[in-house]
């Protein structure tokens, strides 16, 4: 029933504009390496140094027994923030890992983990954790309420490649 | 078939072999300079992703613990109530344990754990020991009906237990060796004489004497003879503690030798890897060995 509810309220509570949003694209890098694992990557807002909200976490979570939940620690600062309270899988965060290639989200400003900003300063964080691999983490600074289009882009330089936020009004 | 790939890890954890992919074996001695009259060593020994973490299984030793059953991994009983079949308990490794005049030692206060197997060794000779698990085996895999397969065993059974009708028929013949070398008092030259077979380390550095700051020195033999172009992998502890792996990557010259700046003191875990293909009229087709060893790194 909340999947066929759902799009009736935003459809209900949007202005009938073109929906502001935000749209990120993740670049997870080809590497030459022996043994590659597709990497582990959380993306989270947090606001004030504090956490806010979950966008999406990629994991193995296809792996029997839940195993694939061995390795979330792995992205520290996110499980430190936020990944060590929660119950896996999380509805509409848990995700299967991805490929190497360029990866775009979209989330509407009216989705709950935007609406739980307030207005000012607040960032988007990705961490990558590799099995047999390394870690990082990338932060883009950006502005709430969506008053104008905005951009902010960063690049990994191991673990992730190019990682770009547009804000949309 | 996930069950299988659980196996099929066990089974590389037991043999040792085809470690360039995912779980490495390793030991870790809580020392290897020692002063003393008869100090001990403790070693961790460990199959896992993360080098010197504990995390996957224990590396199985025979004469240390009793053999790892996994908690649960019982089979249930069938209808009938006879027990399930057993899944096949692949044989523990073996452990040689070499005093400075070359004579053996037993590992002391074994145990197995769920991640590790741990045992102690008391260093009644002065000089350096080494500890080192050696294995030898044959793998093979072809496709039957479009089916990837895989077989080990012997070479004499080859020819009756693979299918005349295998295609893509690729026969491994693989070595490998894990040494840890630990010193009481001043370093000896005894235990590290080379076998002269599989891939091994013949340090010019001795391996008890390395300090951040000089360079090591080490040739690398396959059969007894230098082995060039050998691939070389150096990892430092603590690896949790850092967000790049900071792998250090070398290939043996033609002499088979290469020359090691360390980063940093520490404990480092070094594998070396050759693989080439078998031109004779044997089935094999491949050669792989690999050797390993746990380094102390000392601060200058």
């Amino acid at each position: 029933m909340r999947k066929l509810l759902l799009p009736l309220v935003l459809v209900a509570a949007s202005p009938l504009l073109p929906a502001a949003q935000l749209e990120i694209e993740v670049e997870i890098p080809q590497l030459a390496v022996a043994e590659y694992h597709r990497p582990y990557v959380a993306l989270w807002l947090e606001q004030n140094g504090q956490y806010v909200a979950n966008l999406n976490v990629w994991y193995d979570i296809k792996m029997k027994d839940s195993e694939g939940e061995k390795w979330l620690k792995d992205m520290r600062q996110w499980w430190r923030r936020s990944g060590r309270t929660l119950e896996f899988p999380v509805d509409g965060v848990s995700a299967a890992t991805r490929a190497p290639g360029v990866h775009t989200l979209s989330y509407s400003a009216s989705d709950a983990a935007l609406q739980n900003l307030q207005a000012g300063e607040f960032q988007l964080l990705v961490e990558a954790a590799r099995e047999v691999g390394g870690r990082e983490l990338l932060r883009i600074p950006l502005q709430w309420p969506i008053s104008q289009q905005q951009t902010g882009e960063t690049r990994g330089s191991h673990e992730l490649g190019r990682v770009a936020a547009t804000l949309t009004p | 078939m996930k069950t299988f790939t659980k196996l099929g890890l066990l089974t590389l954890a037991a043999c040792l072999s085809f470690s360039a992919h995912a779980h490495r074996a390793w030991m870790l001695p809580s020392a290897t300079v020692l002063s003393g009259d008869a100090p001990w060593v403790t070693v961790d020994a460990a199959v896992s992703n993360d080098i010197f973490y504990f995390e996957h299984f224990p590396l199985q030793i025979e004469g240390v613990g009793q053999p790892f059953v996994r908690p649960g991994a019982q089979p249930p009983a069938t209808a009938e109530g006879k027990p399930a079949p057993q899944p096949m308990q692949r044989p523990r490794a073996n452990l040689q344990i070499q005093r400075p005049d070359g004579s053996l030692a037993q590992p002391q206060f074994g145990n197995t754990g769920r991640y590790r197997s741990t045992f102690d060794v008391e260093l009644d000779q002065k000089g350096t020991w080494k500890l080192a698990i050696a294995n030898q085996g044959l793998f093979a895999s072809y496709e039957l009906d479009g089916e990837r397969q895989r077989w080990s065993g012997k070479l004499e059974d080859l020819s009756t237990e693979i299918p005349a009708k295998a295609d893509k028929l690729q026969v491994t013949q693989s070595s490998s060796r894990m040494e840890v070398f630990v010193t009481s008092g001043a370093p000896t030259e005894q235990v590290l004489k080379p076998a002269g077979k599989g891939l091994e380390l013949a340090p010019v550095t001795h391996p008890n004497d390395l300090v951040h700051g000089e360079a090591a020195r080490f040739v690398f033999l396959l059969d007894g003879k230098p082995a060039a172009n050998v691939k070389v992998k150096l990892i430092r502890e603590g690896i949790r503690y850092r967000d790049n792996l900071d792998e250090i990557e070398l290939t043996t010259n033609d002499q088979g030798e290469l020359s090691v700046d360390w980063p940093q003191a520490g404990m480092y875990w070094m594998e070396a890897v050759s693989s080439m293909p078998v031109k004779d009229d044997s089935p094999v087709t491949q050669r792989r060995d690999s050797y390993t060893a746990t380094l102390e790194v000392m601060a200058p």
